[in-house]
């Protein structure tokens, strides 16, 4: 019997098989590390005595705390910079390279690792951060752990893990114009709920997931967590090959040919099999939007508000309760006549290139509305120059919107992009929860273009709702691409 | 890990029953960033009343504490432990545990035993008779001994054999050593590594 894509990483990364029920010992290709988790593993390598066996293996930035404005000022918050500032003690105590704040390479965590091209098609990857399933779109395994393994990684380069069941997620068809990547992971996780996944590694297959860019496939990847999945994969294809080739990291010369060869291999075998599987018609698929508190309870944007009465199980029911009060939504009410009072552009699931791109091709020449705050937040400092040399920071700002430096920013309370209580924000990041924006915040998880076409409306929309109204578009190509100058490292940091 | 076969330590007595994490470390001390250096935060609200059992001198460096029913349930933070071993508690014995806790205890090598009611009233009897006085907890004949009076602990067969090796996780995972450096010797050379720096242009 032939093996699925996810079976094959698993059996070449054995470092020793485990017996009697116990776990295989798995080696880690690349140990990804961020401020918020990292601390108290190295300091219990300190306390141990012991050192981290793999520092070229291993990659920090900052993320989770850093401001988005003013980012050659010291921290304000105490323990935000406190956190920061041990990061940055240690990766200079423990060799460990790190792109700090200022730096063009920061960014969140999971973008710096696919731009400097040290994810690749058949490694493993791990992050103290539950969306590292993200890299898991170039092939690779790659999953979220915690403190206690961050540190075990740190000293042995390997875990201790069983393995895990295999669903196959078949996407089939052709999206509609305005209907992307985020709208299938979205609906996706309507259809498993947020456990469905729980125990299984997802591989992601069909027509409309080989038509998707890497970027795409990234923003699915990423909320494999979502549906409960340890992590989500699409096989490697020559849309892989092409987004790896020449990033600074990948394979050159003759390395490059026997990497490709080897990840031509890699694919799922035409007579593996699955221990589960699921199908979703592309061609059905609708802008798709939020309008509960976990990424599960979502709809079509058509739609209406559901009604708990129509849950089945007195358990989602009691939930979908819960989250109508929290999110203050009537049951009945048109999904299309919810005003938002921000727009958040920005994360781990939404913050490339090309999701910037997309947003701006459909506010370029127009006006937010009025009232509705605009934030858009590149994921990296490499898109941000990127995106600039693009000229969308200027479409942006023409706009309206408030165009910041690279980070989490408002995708989870922990640095000063907060929503006020009570705010409600369309937002192309993964967590919807109670909370997640800030303390009393209300969330609407959407894709960028979902955000762009609701920033101009005020109300949720998609950019099918523009049509009708939209003005002769004014293509403001900037003449000059210009790289904007990043501010100097922080001082205190010399 | 050490390994620990026998520890010798001052009685704390602890005559509270369903002593939660959140008593043991309120939330407010998550926020650190470090692991060790808890010794303040343990116990912090009881520790304002000077009368508190931790504030009295023969305990105030701590040694094998002995706690009523149901100690360490509620919230499943780590911290609770590194408190108590960081202030300077070896073990802690008592009747009845919260899982969770137990668990961590186990991970940090900090000595979690389970003893009979009649033994937790013994142990408090000593402490209060003669404060100050000591215990010999032996993890190899699962005893604890003080006064001249031998007890019985239960603590589980696996835990018990990782702390009389001294084993945590990551001691035993080294255990593999060889393995994970023959299997890094055949890593293809194409392999990513993050060192040395190679930067893209823009
Ligand atoms: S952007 Fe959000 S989900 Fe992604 S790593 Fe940062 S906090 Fe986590």
């Amino acid at each position: 019997m032939g093996k699925t894509l996810a079976e094959k990483v698993w059996d070449d990364h054995v470092v020793a098989k485990g017996e009697d029920g116990a776990p295989d010992l798995i080696y880690i290709d690349l140990h990804l590390v961020h401020e918020v988790t990292s601390p108290q593993a190295f300091d219990g390598l300190r306390q141990a005595g012991r050192q981290m066996r793999r520092t070229d293996l291993t990659v920090a930035t900052e993320d989770h705390n850093t401001p988005t404005l003013e980012i050659d000022k010291p921290i304000q918050d105490p323990t935000s910079r406190k956190q920061i500032d041990t990061l940055r003690t240690n990766a200079s105590e423990f060799g460990v390279r790190i792109h700090s704040l200022g730096d063009k390479e920061q960014g969140i965590v999971h973008l710096v690792g696919s731009q400097l091209g040290l994810t690749m098609p058949g490694i493993t990857v791990v992050c103290g951060d539950s969306h590292t399933s993200t890299h898991g779109a170039f092939g690779a395994m790659a999953f979220g752990i915690g403190t206690s393994e961050v540190e075990h990684v740190m000293a042995t380069q390997t875990l201790p893990l069983k393995p895990f069941k295999t669903m196959a997620i078949n996407v089939e068809g052709e999206l509609r114009p305005g209907v992307t990547a985020k709208d299938i992971i979205l609906a996706v996780i309507a259809k498993t709920g947020t456990g469905g996944g729980a125990g299984y590694v997802f591989e992601y297959r069909g027509s409309a997931i080989r038509a998707l860019s890497i970027e795409g496939r990234m923003t699915i990847c990423n909320m494999s967590i979502e549906a409960g999945a340890r992590a989500g994969m699409v096989a490697p294809d020559e849309t892989t090959f092409v987004y790896v080739k020449d990033k600074p990291h990948a394979p050159q010369g003759a390395d490059w040919d026997a990497a490709v060869e080897y990840w031509k291999t890699l694919p799922t075998d035409d007579d593996a099999v699955f221990d589960n599987e699921i199908f979703i018609d592309a061609n059905e698929l609708e802008p798709f939007v939020t309008w509960g508190t976990n990424p599960g309870q979502g709809a079509s944007l058509s739609g209406e508000v559901p009604a708990p009465d129509s849950f089945a199980d007195p358990t989602d029911r009691a939930a979908a309760e819960r989250a109508l009060e929290y999110m203050d939504l009537q049951p009945g009410t048109k999904l299309k006549d919810i005003p938002v009072d921000t727009v958040f552009i920005g994360s781990c699931t939404n913050s490339r290139v090309e999701d910037l791109t997309a947003a701006a091709d459909i506010i370029r020449g127009q006006r937010k509305a009025d009232g509705v705050k605009v934030m858009v937040v590149p994921g990296s400092a490499r898109v941000r120059l990127e995106a600039e040399a693009l000229g969308l920071d200027k479409v942006f700002k023409e706009f309206g919107a408030e165009w910041r430096f690279a980070g989490c920013s408002m995708c989870l309370g922990m640095n000063p992009d907060q929503l006020a209580p009570g705010e409600r924000c369309a937002s192309t990041s993964n967590r919807n929860f109670e909370g997640r924006q800030g303390k009393g915040g209300r969330t609407h998880l959407v894709s960028p273009l979902v955000a762009a076409a609701t920033a101009i409306r005020g109300t949720l929309s998609s950019p099918w709702d523009l049509q009708a109204q939209e003005p002769e578009t004014q293509n403001t190509t900037p003449e000059e691409m210009q790289i904007a100058e990043l501010p100097q490292q922080p001082a205190e940091e010399a | 890990m050490e390994k620990i076969s026998t520890l010798t330590g001052t009685i704390v007595p602890l005559e509270r029953s369903n002593v939660d994490t959140d008593q043991i470390i309120p939330a407010v001390f998550l926020k650190r960033v470090t692991k060790s250096g808890y010794e303040d935060a343990l116990f912090h609200s009881w520790r304002q009343d000077p009368d508190f059992v931790l504030n009295q001198e023969p305990y105030a460096q701590g040694g094998v504490l002995v706690v009523g029913h149901d100690f360490g349930t509620g919230s499943s933070r780590e911290h609770a432990v590194w408190a108590l071993r960081d202030f300077g508690f070896s073990a802690v014995l008592g009747p009845r545990f919260g899982e969770i806790f137990r668990g961590n205890a186990g991970k940090q090598g900090l000595l979690v035993g389970q003893i009979s009611e009649h033994a937790m009233e013994a142990l408090w009897a000593v402490a209060k008779a003669s404060p100050g006085a000591e215990i010999t907890v032996d993890l190899e004949a699962r005893t604890a001994t003080a006064d001249g009076v031998t007890h019985d602990f239960q603590i589980d067969e696996y835990t018990r054999w990782r702390l009389l090796e001294g084993l945590d996780d990551i001691a035993l995972t080294l255990r593999d050593e060889a393995s994970i450096t023959a299997f890094e010797a055949q890593r293809p050379s194409w392999m990513p590594t993050t060192q040395p720096v190679r930067e893209g242009t823009l």
